[in-house]
């Protein structure tokens, strides 16, 4: 490259590489949303439902079980974080696997094993105990098991780069255990803090399974009610609205977290990670041990109680639910159960593959294309975390219908919508990888006479091809588990996993609810492994999650 | 996590600008808060002031016609029969709930020259907002799974191309509920309370119909679904409002509220978690007639006598339909599968896959499903167009009765 070309290549390249991510945004995401809202809306039915009464409470109550399960979740992720950031425990890595799973397993598996777990405690209200089902309790029980993951991962993984002399130091000075943690750890933590909670947030505030499963009838919030005005009530005037409330809402919400984010942003991280302590003393111990705990439980008591359904044979136990699962006779599929994790392997590989390359890109554009663009993009990657699955449902049925993207009745749809919630968590834990490249070997490989893309690609090439790995693996887990979009978007012949699940669960007779619960224990363990992956492919040195 | 490298902001500024965090954190919570609360703090009475609008380009007279303002014109039977179909590709669109024994459609290929292919979409409401959404350019070339309660949102929002199956005329009329032959009865099926035959050993000690529910004999045993989350559950509440009118159905309901009545928002939910499929807390639900048959076949371990019982009174009558949907680009093949819909052929297979019955009166019923089958002799239905008005105001109304 000449001396004399590089300022027009220079002019060029990040729109070029902004395009690809920005092109997918735009076809996949914003296209089909503001198709289904424009055929949605008529003349002034956004303000009539705006203004009506019973809009402002189901807002009102959306926003503050989002709000309450986020608090309560981060009570709980917190110690655990610690824990796992910092402490240097036997089996760590398959704790941040353990945590996962929940987090990917779909809402009616989790569900229906949190209300056994309600029934054995005696928490069903049965015989005039304490009852958390059917309650908003229940509600944040359930946030609380699925997204304690997200804290435990961006937490901890932020947490195991703060160093930790400051508080060593505040400590030989004087200052209390509590007033370190106050004062010196918490204001360091707060990027990865607001981080966590902003995500946690966006999967409360679009729950919909846990509110329509454990949290009884009579308790809608704005994800469910666009749903049954949209495919109940066919009312497309309604859910329209609904979902510019829901999607203003998520862009306030957004920007609110990234402000903080960028506000609370100290530099204090160290460019390795610190050392685990080891656990000295019995006090220590202890402290782990409170700290792991409440996590711990609420992860492994749904999945104990999901395997031992998976186990009940008829009067005892067998693994015959299991052998089942090869059988495509009489199970209401058209294909063997086998044959949806085959399926959901398939759309999970394609999906995280997309994720990584537009993810990646987007990356790149976040850390160094300039403040406002790049910050323009990370923050419309994160809002369709928030948007409604019957909103891109029916969007991507409604809006790509015309040649050369006539993709609804496609095999490409069901990875390209579960991609769309992939490619956040690759950002995320993509661009604090690049931000931590050391700019001076940039600069020492120009020096050694590479281009300025050559040594871009030598240098951020080598630390982000591996945190990309972990990026592409969070994204499979969660194709994986995907169910709102897939729902909509995937063939009887080709169901996957989550949908299998609901289509076996849907139906009468023990054998195939056995066989729900063995496709289920399938899916948690596949998740596990491709999450054990993920932490073999992890780089010792590697930020985010 | 978005500390740059490159930030031009040293860590020492930034510490002094902490303390401003909290309150900018409540000023951006609370800008989130009030765009929420602007809509809640306008002077507007209550949503009913003004009803939401109904679909597909309803009149005034919402109950008055389920046809559609431009009626497309019938595919011909006689064209069906001479078309050229070889090679063509028909899209079958169905509910999640559509299931078929393997290779059910290889005879029709060989036969005509047809491939099907299928597509799912949610449950039938998700179906048919889809339909109507997409209507004139539809994803699909045939619809099966549009039932007795949606039929008319359906057909008015201009859906369905008309077609007179000849295969109807094995099929009993007063089953042919669309206007104009839209659409084409496939099956039927009935929703009934079911009981648990542990709690009730006699059959004589299980309610006989709607009013016994509300008797204290049957407190805190009752589940069913939540009608505006469950078809089963929806058609439960019509088989109240038939039987008590539109006057009665309101009290009838709060009696069963006072007598300890449970909500689950789906069927899976009520029937195999709350009512254990018979060994669960409630001992009686809303279910389908054909439950003991599904009870039997899938028993684990194996049994020979269902472990639940049917209500025979006050079943609701469902019928589900398929149609040709406008727009397609292959009507005649449409017809085509159509006309194999009802063939005794896939008659045949619908019960033991759907566990409804077949329409068409040729058609053999398997005889796992004869044995433990009830035949409901005189079930409840209501006129597709009066459902179709009264639907949101009903579900609204219950909606305050029972959950609130």
């Amino acid at each position: 490259m000449t001396a004399r070309g590089r300022p027009a290549w220079r002019r060029l390249a990040w729109p070029a590489v902004a395009s690809v991510p920005v092109l997918f945004l735009a076809l996949f995401f914003a296209f089909p949303v503001g198709t289904i809202i424009g055929r949605g809306i008529t003349d002034g039915s956004v303000l009539d439902v705006l203004r009506r009464r019973s809009t402002g409470q189901l807002l009102w109550f959306t926003v503050w079980q989002a709000a309450a399960s986020t608090v309560l979740t981060m009570a709980v992720g917190l110690p655990a974080a610690w824990a796992v950031a910092r402490v240097d425990l036997p089996g760590r890595r398959l704790l941040r696997a353990l945590v996962l799973v929940p987090f990917v397993l779909p809402t009616l598996v989790v569900g229906a094993a949190l209300r056994a777990t309600f029934e054995r405690f005696g928490l069903d209200g049965s015989g005039g105990g304490l009852r958390l089902q059917d309650t908003v309790w229940a509600i944040l029980l359930a946030h609380l098991v699925f997204n304690v993951a997200v804290v435990v991962r961006v937490v901890g993984g932020y947490w195991a780069f703060l160093d930790p002399r400051a508080g060593e130091a505040a400590r030989v000075l004087g200052a209390s255990r509590w007033r370190v943690a106050r004062s010196v750890v918490a204001p360091r933590l707060a990027p990865a803090l607001w981080s966590a909670a902003g995500i946690v947030f966006l999967f409360c505030f679009t729950s919909f399974g846990v509110i329509l499963t454990v949290g009884g009838p009579g308790r809608p919030t704005v994800e469910t009610e666009i749903w049954r005005y949209a495919t109940q009530r066919t009312d497309f005037a309604t859910a329209a609205a609904l979902a510019i409330l829901q999607l203003a809402t998520v862009v306030v919400l957004v920007l609110a977290v990234n402000l903080l984010e960028r506000r609370t942003s100290t530099g204090a991280a160290a460019r390795r990670p610190v050392p685990p302590a080891r656990v000295r003393s019995w006090r220590r111990r202890l402290e782990v041990v409170a700290a792991l705990g409440p996590a711990l439980a609420l992860v492994v008591v749904p999945l104990v109680v999901l395997v031992e359904r998976s186990l009940a044979v008829g009067d005892g136990h067998g693994l015959a639910n299991y052998r089942a699962l090869g059988r495509t006779t009489d199970n209401g599929l058209f294909v063997a159960p086998l044959t949806a994790v085959a399926n959901s392997l398939l759309y999970a590989a394609a999906a995280a593959a997309v994720a990584v390359v537009v993810g990646g890109l987007a990356s790149v554009v976040v850390v160094h294309a300039g403040r406002r663009p790049g910050r323009a993009l990370d923050l419309a990657l994160m809002v369709p975390l928030g948007t409604s699955a019957v909103t891109l449902g029916f969007g991507m049925l409604l809006a790509l219908d015309e040649p050369p993207l006539d993709l609804r009745s496609s095999r490409a749809i069901v990875p390209i919508a579960q991609a769309l919630v992939g490619i956040p968590f690759v950002v995320r834990s993509t661009v604090p990888a690049l931000r931590a490249v050391d700019p001076r070997q940039r600069e020492a490989a120009s020096v050694l006479g590479a281009s300025p893309v050559r040594a871009r690609l030598a240098v951020d090439g080598a630390v982000v091809g591996r945190t990309l790995l972990v990026g592409a693996a969070f994204a499979f887990a969660i194709s994986l588990g995907e169910f709102g979009a897939t729902s909509f978007l995937a063939r009887p012949d080709a169901p996957t996993v989550p949908v299998a699940l609901f289509r076996l669960l849907g139906q009468p007779g023990a054998e195939l609810r056995g066989q729900a619960m063995a496709l289920g224990t399938v899916l948690a363990a596949l998740t596990a492994v491709s999450v054990l992956v993920i932490e073999r492919l992890r780089p010792r040195d590697a930020l985010g999650w | 996590m978005s500390t740059s490298p490159s930030s031009p902001m040293p860590v020492a500024v930034s510490r002094t600008r902490r303390p401003a965090g909290p309150a900018r954190t409540g000023a951006l919570l609370a800008l989130v808060l009030v765009a929420g609360l602007l809509g809640a703090c306008t002077d507007d009475p209550e949503e009913a002031a003004s009803p939401p609008p109904a679909a597909g380009g309803a009149s005034a007279d919402g109950a008055a016609s389920c046809t559609p303002d431009d009626l497309p014109t019938a595919v011909d039977p006689a064209a069906v029969d001479d078309a050229d179909t070889d090679g063509t590709t028909v899209k079958l669109v169905t509910h999640d709930s559509f299931a078929t024994s393997d290779g059910i459609f290889d005879a029709f290929t060989a036969d005509t020259g047809i491939e099907v292919e299928l597509l799912t979409t949610g449950d039938a409401g998700t179906l048919v907002s889809q339909s109507v959404l997409t209507a004139g350019e539809p994803v699909a070339d045939v619809l099966f799974g549009i039932d007795t309660t949606f039929l008319c949102r359906g057909t008015r929002a201009g859906v369905f191309t008309p077609y007179e199956s000849p295969a109807l005329v094995d099929v009993p009329d007063d089953l042919e509920q669309a206007p104009d032959h839209l659409l084409t009865p496939i099956d039927v099926g009935d929703v009934c309370l079911n009981y648990s035959k542990a709690a009730f050993p006699d059959a004589s000690d299980a309610p006989a119909g709607l009013a016994d529910l509300t008797e204290p004999a049957f407190a805190d045993a009752f589940v069913t679904e939540n009608p505006e989350t469950s078809s089963p559950g929806f058609a439960f509440l019509l088989a109240t409002i038939a039987t008590f009118g539109e006057e009665g159905w309101e009290a009838y309901w709060e009696d069963l509220r006072e007598n300890g009545l449970e909500v689950d928002a789906s069927w899976d939910q009520a029937y195999n978690e709350t009512f254990g499929a018979g060994t669960g807390d409630r001992s009686i639900v809303t279910s389908y007639a054909s439950s003991p048959v599904a009870d039997v076949l899938y028993a684990d371990p194996p049994r020979s006598e269902p472990a639940i019982g049917v209500v025979p009174d006050a079943c609701f009558r469902q019928v589900e339909f398929a149609g040709i949907l406008r727009g397609t680009d292959h009507p005649e093949a449409a017809a085509a599968l159509i006309d194999f819909l009802l063939s005794p052929a896939f008659q045949e297979d619908i019960p033991l896959n759907m566990f409804v019955e077949p329409v068409n009166e040729r058609a053999a019923l398997p005889a796992d499903f004869e044995a433990h089958r009830t035949t409901i002799a005189n079930p409840l239905t209501l006129d597709p167009a009066a459902i179709e008005a009264g639907r949101d105001r009903w579900t609204e109304r219950w909606t305050e009765i029972v959950l609130r």
